[in-house]
């Protein structure tokens, strides 16, 4: 397979206001490297699937805004002309036709030859692991085959942008977790530019080279997934993305005062009350009598690969810890909790 | 006891319908081919009458056919593209398109054609010929196709489908022939056997608008009914039911076929 050519996409101050006067997206502002995987990630309303449908040109922004392929302002030109593969969320595939009249239907809009068409359509068929399908009707498929199909289909003309509307939200949230490594593993193997569209954040950190988290039509953070998990700039992604313990409390001498005890945390010029985010599993459990913050159990939850406890009486609010599943407390124990400085963040809005 | 009430209930209703419907229709088509209906079937069984018809009205069942067929093929070429662009841009103006093209239901015929007199009787040549009363089945008609047309649209989200091909390179014409009307076939066939039965039976408009020389078929059994043999207007009858019949079951077995795929379909 060789390597496709992705085009970098930019938007430049792209705002969109519907025609009843909904305002579902503020200007925006956004850099996505040729061959980059960028994730819009937020709750639904958000936005995320306004600005993919702007990049493929479903929509057009409003006047100011300007989409930019390689440089080249693309803002008029119709999708049809903008050489990008699409997956949607229903598939969209077109029933009249069979699998493999599927896959090929973008060559042949392109006028490919026939004998040229029929080795792209079975080296797809082969990439997306859909062999023996290829006379099948639509309906005769299931929703994973649907989803190879659409994908297949979506970059069988070699596009410069892909676009995934929540590719696998349609699937058995089961059978989710095959398909999303396998999209990984075709989506690096393309080196296409990728556009992908989810509300679930585990999808997110996988597939994600980056990831732009957005909320109420605009960007509340872009950053790597590990930028965006332990570094979050807001209380909001900091729940959004992952579990989080957002803790506020007084700051003195680089101590957060508990009701419990006291966190140690990074130097920071920063007094007063804070808002501080701590995650779950960085909370080490320890003896109470060594302990700094000492809280008591008030749940257990053996969730398998782990345990989930909350802590009461540790701080105002219930702390979420998780544990080594090999861990042997119960509901009603005093115990201390371990946590590292470097595990403590603040968030410089403790309001949003 | 109770059973039984509803067993009797269930006859009478039953014979009831056979009284009014059925035989009727069998007493009227076995006049067609009686000798004699005064003196009944005992007078024996001919095909005279029906061979009478054909010599006298045969040009007005040719009329009908080419008036339903070409309203036809007009209501396709203007009603898919027009629920295509009316499914596309839902917008104020569409949806006061859509009442517009739909309000030929609500007013009657004889009102419709009534309009088209006062506006285009002056016309001569067009108020003569028979282009004159297609244009009224158009009118009439046309409401169907695009409604069977929008509601096969509503159930296959053909906006998806429609923006899938555009992002596959397919300009606006082709989306059209490659997906759209593949996918509506179903309701273009549908709205078509209704367009077609609709026009072969009209009367109401033609009526009006025919001329002595641009008769159709029902306006010619009118004609018969008041002027000829009771038997050739029964033969006449008899003629109208054997071509409207079949596509009548055939328009019941499209939409039986549509709704087991489409309950196939999840």
């Amino acid at each position: 397979m060789t390597a496709l050519h992705g085009a970098s996409v930019g938007l430049r101050q792209c705002g969109k206001t519907f025609a009843d006067g909904r305002r579902a997206l503020e200007p925006l502002t956004l850099d996505i490297a040729a061959g980059e995987t960028m994730v819009l990630l937020g709750p639904s309303g958000c936005g995320k699937t306004t600005t993919s449908r702007m990049i493929a040109g479903l929509e057009r922004p409003d006047p100011g805004g300007r989409v930019l392929f390689d440089g080249e302002d693309v803002t008029a030109i119709p999708i049809e002309r903008r050489n990008i593969g699409m997956v949607f969320q229903s598939y969209a595939l077109f029933p009249n036709m069979t699998v493999a009249e599927n896959i090929g239907y973008g060559l042949k809009i392109r006028r490919t030859r026939k004998a040229e068409r029929e080795s792209r359509v079975a080296e797809l068929v082969m990439l997306t692991g859909i062999g023996g399908l290829e006379n099948r009707r639509i309906d005769q498929l299931s929703g994973g085959q649907r989803q190879r199909v659409a994908l297949a289909r979506a970059v069988a003309i070699r596009p410069r942008v892909l676009l995934l509307d929540e590719p696998l939200t349609a699937l058995d949230a089961l059978l989710r977790e095959r398909p999303r490594g396998e999209l990984n593993a075709l989506l690096r193997s393309l080196g296409v530019t990728t556009i992908y569209v989810t509300h679930d954040q585990a999808e997110a950190m996988v597939l994600g080279d980056r990831i732009v988290v957005m909320r109420r039509g605009a960007i509340a953070q872009i950053g790597t997934p590990r930028q965006i998990y332990f570094e979050p700039a807001s209380r909001f992604v900091a729940e959004f993305i992952g579990a989080a313990n957002i803790i506020t409390a007084p700051l003195e001498d680089g101590y957060l005062v508990l009701r419990g005890g006291r966190i140690g945390v990074p130097a920071s010029a920063i007094t007063g009350a804070v808002a501080a985010m701590i995650r779950p599993e960085a909370i080490g459990l320890m003896a109470a009598s060594a302990a700094n913050l000492i809280g008591r159990v008030a749940t257990v939850n053996f969730v398998g690969d782990r345990l989930r406890l909350t802590v009461i009486e540790a701080a105002d609010q219930v702390i979420t810890v998780d544990a080594p599943n090999t861990a042997t407390v119960r509901a009603g124990d005093q115990i201390g909790l371990a946590i590292p400085p470097s595990a403590v963040r603040f968030l410089n809005d403790g309001s949003a | 006891m109770r059973q039984k009430f509803v067993f009797v209930f269930e006859l009478i209703f039953t014979l009831l319908v056979a009284a009014f419907l059925i035989i009727p229709i069998v007493l009227s088509m076995t006049a067609g081919i009686t000798v004699n209906y005064f003196r009944g079937v005992g007078s024996g069984l001919t095909l005279a009458w029906i061979g009478e018809v054909w010599t006298l009205y045969a040009d007005t069942i040719a009329r009908s056919f080419e008036i339903a067929f070409t309203t036809l093929a007009l209501t396709v070429l203007i009603g898919v593209p027009a629920a295509y662009a009316l499914h596309m841009r839902p917008s104020r103006r569409s949806r006061l398109i859509e009442e517009v093209i739909t309000l030929p239901l609500a007013i009657p015929g004889l009102a419709i054609a009534l309009a088209l007199l006062l506006t285009y009787g002056g016309f001569g040549e067009f108020r003569r010929s028979w282009l004159f009363i297609l244009t009224g089945h158009v009118v009439f008609t046309l409401p169907f196709m695009v409604r069977s047309v929008l509601a096969v649209f509503a159930v296959t989200d053909i906006t998806t489908l429609d923006e899938s091909a555009s992002s596959l390179g397919a300009s606006p014409w082709r989306r059209f022939c490659d997906v759209i009307v593949p996918n509506a076939k179903g309701g273009i066939l549908a709205g078509s056997l209704m367009v077609i039965t609709l026009s072969l039976g009209e009367f109401n408009l033609t009526c009006m608008l025919h001329t002595p020389l641009t008769k159709t078929l029902p306006v010619g059994l009118a004609d018969s009914y008041a002027s000829m043999r009771l038997e050739i207007a029964s033969a006449y009858t008899l003629i109208f039911f054997i071509m409207i019949v079949p596509l009548l079951v055939a328009a019941q077995l499209l939409a039986d076929r549509e709704r087991l795929s489409r309950s196939a379909d999840p």
